[in-house]
Formats: C-alpha cells, structure tokens, sequence
C-alpha cells in the first residue's frame, strides 16, 4: 500500500510557472510604460521622435500589454492550477519550456517589428506573418500540452476554471488563423486576403473576441480558481458555472459588429452585434455574481486581504464594464461614443480594473507559493491596490469626460443648421483630459513598479528549491465537487 | 439534480471540447460567410478603380505609420459627419482596400474623401509639421517621410500579389508598375515645385509624396466634389 502510495506521487512542475510569472511582470511594465509614453504623445506632440511616434507606438503598447503582460499571467496561472486541478505533472516538461521561450521571443520581436513599421494594421492582429506562424506554434504547443495534461489527470471530474482555459484555447486558435490569413509580398509585408467590409467584419470578430477570449474567459478561469482559495471557501453556485459558462462563450462571438455600428456593413449584421451585445450583459453578470456570491459570510475579510480587494474591486470593475459595453453597443449610444475617448475609457475600466487587478491578485497569491516564503512586504501589496484604483479612477474619468465632450461637439450645430464647431476646437477641448490621463497612467504604472520591487525582495529572500508535490489521492475524487 | 447529465460531461474532455468548439463557431459562421452572398458588399461602384502602383505605395506607408490608429475613413451616415466630411461611406468604395482602414478612433478627422479637399502643397506642408498650419494639431511631425527615398523594389510584386487576390490590373499596369510610379511622382514633385515650393532631389521621389497621392485618392472614387452639392461646400468650409 505505502508504494503503490508512493508511486502515485507527482511533483508539479512549478518551475514553467515561476518563469511565466516573471516574464509577465517584465513585459507588464513594459507594455504600461509604452503606454504612458502614447499618453505624453498625445498630450505633448512634441514628444513624437520621429519613426518614434504615436502611430508606430501604440500598437507596441497593445501587443505588450494585452500579449505579454495579460497572456503571461494567463500561462502562469493556468499552468499553476491545471497540475493541481489535474493532480499530474505539466504532461511535457520539453514543451513548457519551449512555451515560455518561445512566447517570450515572439513578444521582444513583435515590439522590435512594430517599433521598424512591419504591421498588417489590424487591432491587436498587427504583427506580420511570419510572426504570426511563431504564434500559431506556441499555441499549439501551449494547447497540446494543456489538453494532454487534463487528458492524463488523476481526478475525474473538470473543475470549471478548466472549462474556460479549454475554450479559451480552442477559440483563439481560430480566431488568430482566420483573421490573419494574409498573402506575403516579402517576409515584413503581406496582404489582407479579405478586403474591406469583409475584413473589417473578420476583424472585429477577431477583435472583439480577442477580448472576449484573451481578456475575459481565461481571466474569469483565474478568477474562479484562485478566488475561491484565497477566501477558503468553495464558488458558490455550480449550476451558475455552468450557465455563465456556455451562455458566455457562445453570446461572445456574435457581439463583434458593435465595433462597426453604422459603417457599411450589412445592416441586419449590426443589428446581429448590437442584439447579442446587450444579451451579453447576463452571462456576464452570472459570472460576476457568483464571483461576489462566493465571498458570503466572508466579506470581512475583504477590509484587511490586500488580495481580496483587487478581487472584489476587479469584479466590480467587470460588472461596470460590461453594463457599458452592452449600452454602446446601442445605435443611439454608439452614434455619440464611436470614434472618441469614451471607447478608450470603456477599454482601459476593463483592462485595468478587471484584467489587471485579477492578474495581480493572481500573481501576488503565486509568488509567495512558488518561492516558499511570505510576500516581502504586505503593507506595500496593500499600497499597490490603492495606487491602482487612484490610477485607474485618474485614467478612466478623464477618458470618459472627453469622449462625450467630443462626441457632443461633433454633432453641435448652430440655429441655421451648421455646423458649431471645427475638428480643431474638439482636439483643443480635450487637451486637459488628455493630460489627466498622463497622470492617471503614471500612478497606475508606479504601483506595478511597486510590485515588482515587492516580488524581486520576496524572491530573494524566498528558495524555488523546495519541490511541490501532488496530494495522495483520496479515495473518492474531491475537485469539482464543489 | 438537473445538472446530473453536465456531470457526466465535466468527465469527459473531449467531447466537452467539441461542444465549447461548435458553441463559438455558430456565431462566426453567421456573421461572416452570408455578406460574401451580397453582391453590394464585392462590387466596387462604378467610379471606384484600383490604386495605381504610387496610390498603393503610399497606402502602405500610410498603414506602416499606423495612421489608422488616428483617422478613421469611415463617414456615418448622419447629417452632421456629412456636412463635415461628405457623402457617407458605401461598401462598394473600399473593396480594393487590403487592409481596410475604417479606424477605430478619430484624435485627427476623418479621411475617407480628404482627396481632392487640400492642394498637395498643403499636404506637404502639414506632413513637415502639421503646427505650421494648425497650432492646436498634436499630429505627430512626418518630416522624416519627406526626406525618405520611396523604395519601388516590390512595387511589381506588390500589385501582382493584389491581382491573385482579385484586383484587376492588367498585365501593362503590372509591367509597368514601377515606371508609372516614377511618373506620377515627377509629376507631383513638378507640379509642388511649379508651385514655389522647394523639393530636393530625394523630396521629389520621397515617401512623403507617395503618401500624398494616396491621401489625395481617398474617395474620390464618387465624383462628390465637382457635382458641387451643398454637403460638399459645408465639408470644405469646416
């Protein structure tokens, strides 16, 4: 009996998760301080060198933050929980390393390519496509070994933070390929092979899933897994899993048309976007309730856990932006917001609020595990929230003043019917907005500089050396049960 | 319980995967494969043509910039966008363009019938430094695209590679694509000297002209201009 024990007993491999956890840190802050740099752009064109503009920067701020920062968290947080979901092994240790090596030098080549001008210009799809076949191989290898570890697990059941990395996985295999199919004039320039209402209807299929698939559902399987171990208490509804679930993946994608809401596209195809867009708002309400749901009883502890409270307020966050989004994705609402800052408020609330927070909650509920010690200093986990969320208030309501300030301007006109305002006076309107927003990112960015400092003395003090094993089995299968 | 039969999927991976699989597809499927069934939405209008080897040139610049990240081209159909900026935007119009350049933000106005609104000198002017004609602009400085060589070495490949995707050039425009973008630039660069403006050697064949001749493109594809309608003298005065 004690070696059949014996031989039933696995070592995670935690060491892919540190590597994860760091290279996300790196690229987190990097992607932000790209960012801030776009926001001093646009407050100070003075600050545009040359090829160093805000054209060429801002997808470099994109790719940075979405693909490194928030796909790195991802990588890490899941690959943390799947060993333990699963009780086995990474099912490759070869193809874990090659995912992290491999992700690490598309990323540092995305930021060099789009820095040269190599884009295909489509949102969060710029890079070129011999970059685009490296990404398609390090999802593959990130889904083969993912799937193959969940195919070789010791536990029966599929608990549901695997549900959302599994689709998460799959789709934006699809989205990624069908979106970037281009023709290669060289090996820095291709051809869309779709062409214009058909590729902007494929893009903001891509687009508006690259959110839903990036920063949503695998964020909302971090959010269902470490949530519920940070409180010590399981989530709280099953069966609202399972609805928030599948109502969520398969509502996502028909809301991609919202982003072209009175372009030329065919009509019945926005009314399509705009119809699912507000259906939209329930899925995402399940999923947020039963995030909150889970706190029952609990919500005390809110007041004194650093960790509880960028859960709690990430989750808030998500609520808010997605009542906003299912109310642009309305004609009316959308004929004043489209084109103005108020887009780029709605982003970053949820970017910041939701993805960010939960991503640092994440990242501060694994350092402490995978170095085995405490967090250097708490109080300054605690100062990295309220930076934050001053940072995100400070960025956000400047964003959302603009946007209807624009959009208002746009459409102003005098007694005769004329138009009120030029272009240039809306630019000129904005200008103090767009220098809030410098100041909002700049305390955002100085509370992940925080972290960072935090996570390196952690490390140093803490040792990766001590292995993490598997628990025995018990005789009935407990994950999933909850 | 009623969920007793998702129980039994939750043990059951792979079919668990097909379903998240089939549940994302449905919607893609919908939305993008029955507008290729509207002629509307493939058919360039009658007045729309290809861009010539130079127009392309200078799109690419105008993409590898990322301009788009700044300037829609895409007029709404709402009095005020069409007093601003012209006739609304039709599919028809921007079925040779690859990628397509709706945008997503306007910091700067709108572009889609900016062709023909300014002379060149204009353009070229405001690509040095958009503050000397507009204090308030936070454009970003373009002079170094005016200083630039325009590389024409995979003009020819270029138009060929459209062609295969469905653009209709003919074998002539193929063959002569790199000569006729020396054309149109000599042309340009003549008619801004011609002008009083001062353009070096290298300005004459610059990148910055091949943006110009694109930007001077930009929807005149609908013949909105000289038909002198009164949207047309609105959008000019603003």
């Amino acid at each position: 009996m004690a070696e059949a024990e014996r031989a039933a007993r696995v070592e995670y491999d935690m060491g892919v998760v540190r590597g994860f956890t760091i290279w996300a840190l790196i690229w987190g802050a990097v992607g932000m301080a790209v960012g801030l740099m776009a926001a001093i752009q646009l407050a100070w064109p003075e600050a545009n060198l040359g090829p160093i503009h805000f054209g060429r920067i801002r997808p470099i701020h994109t790719n940075a933050v979405i693909f490194g920062f928030t796909l790195g968290v991802i990588f890490a947080g899941s690959y943390y929980a799947v060993q333990r979901l699963c009780r086995v092994r990474m099912y490759s240790d070869a193809l874990s390393k090659i995912h992290l090596w491999l992700w690490n030098a598309i990323i540092a080549a995305a930021a060099a390519s789009l820095a040269a001008g190599h884009t295909a210009a489509k949102e969060y799809a710029e890079l070129e496509w011999p970059l685009d076949l490296a990404v398609v191989v390090m999802w593959v290898i990130y889904g083969v070994n993912f799937f193959g570890t969940i195919a070789v697990r010791r536990v029966r059941s599929m608990y549901v933070a695997l549900w959302f990395w599994m689709s998460t996985i799959l789709t934006v295999a699809m989205l990624y390929v069908f979106n970037n199919l281009e023709f290669p004039v060289s090996a820095f320039k291709s051809y869309s092979i779709y062409s214009g209402v058909h590729d902007a209807n494929i893009q903001w299929w891509y687009g508006h899933n690259a959110v839903g698939f990036v920063l949503t559902v695998p964020i909302l399987g971090l959010m269902y897994y470490f949530l519920p171990k940070q409180v010590g208490r399981p989530i709280y509804s099953h069966r609202l899993s399972i609805l928030h679930f599948w109502s969520l993946i398969f509502v996502y994608m028909w809301a991609g048309p919202h982003h072209l809401i009175y372009s030329p596209l065919p009509d019945w195809t926005q009314s399509l976007g705009t119809a699912f867009s507000i259906m939209l708002l329930l899925p995402s309400w399940g999923g947020m309730l039963n995030g909150f749901l889970t706190l029952r009883g609990a919500w005390d502890r809110v007041r004194t856990d650093p960790l509880l409270k960028m859960f709690v307020v990430g989750l808030t966050f998500y609520g808010m932006s997605t009542f906003e989004g299912p109310m642009m994705a309305i004609k009316t609402v959308n004929s004043l917001s489209h084109f103005t800052n108020w887009t780029i408020g709605h982003v970053h609330s949820g970017a910041l609020g939701w993805v960010a927070l939960t991503s640092f909650a994440t990242l501060y509920y694994l350092v402490p595990r995978l170095w085995h010690t405490e967090m250097w200093s708490r109080r300054l986990v605690d100062a990295h929230f309220w930076t934050a969320t001053l940072g995100i208030v400070l960025y956000v309501t400047p964003m959302w003043i603009s946007g209807v300030t624009q959009g208002l301007m746009w459409r102003a006109v005098n007694p005769d019917g004329s138009l009120a305002y030029s272009f240039i006076e809306s630019v000129a309107a904005i200008r103090i907005y767009d220098v809030l927003r410098v100041a909002g990112g700049a305390v955002f960015l100085s509370g992940v500089l925080m972290m960072i400092v935090n996570v390196a003395l952690t490390i140093r003090r803490g040792s990766a050396a001590i292995p993490r094993e598997a628990a025995p089995l018990a005789p009935a299968p407990a994950a999933g049960g909850r | 319980m009623a969920h007793e039969w998702h129980r039994r999927l939750e043990a059951r991976q792979l079919t668990f995967a097909v379903l998240a699989f089939v549940a994302v597809a449905i919607g893609g499927l919908v939305l993008l494969i029955p507008p290729y069934f509207l002629q509307g939405t493939i058919t360039p209008l009658p007045g729309v043509k290809p861009y010539t080897a130079l127009e392309l040139e200078g799109r690419d610049i105008y993409v590898r910039e990322g301009c788009y990240t700044c300037h829609s081209q895409q007029i709404r159909p709402f009095k005020t966008e069409v007093d601003r900026y012209g006739p609304y935007s039709l599919a028809g119009e921007s079925v040779y363009d690859r990628p397509f350049q709706f945008g997503s933000r306007r910091t700067g106005p709108d572009l889609a019938r900016v062709g023909g609104k300014y002379p060149d000198s204009w353009h070229w002017i405001h690509l040095r430094d958009p503050r000397e004609i507009e204090p308030r602009s936070n454009m970003p400085r373009f002079d170094f695209l005016l200083e630039a060589p325009l590389d024409l070495s995979h003009t020819r490949k270029k138009l060929e590679v459209m062609r295969r995707l469905g653009t209709p050039y003919d074998d002539a425009e193929i063959e002569g694509a790199v000569a006729s973008a020396q054309a149109q630039l000599a042309k340009l660069a003549d008619g801004l000297r011609a002008g009083g403006m001062e353009i070096s050697e290298i300005g004459g064949r610059s990148e910055g002209l091949a943006v110009i001749a694109y930007l001077q493109k930009l929807g005149t594809g609908i013949d909105w201009r000289s038909r002198g309608a009164t949207e047309g003298r609105t959008a000019d005065a603003r």
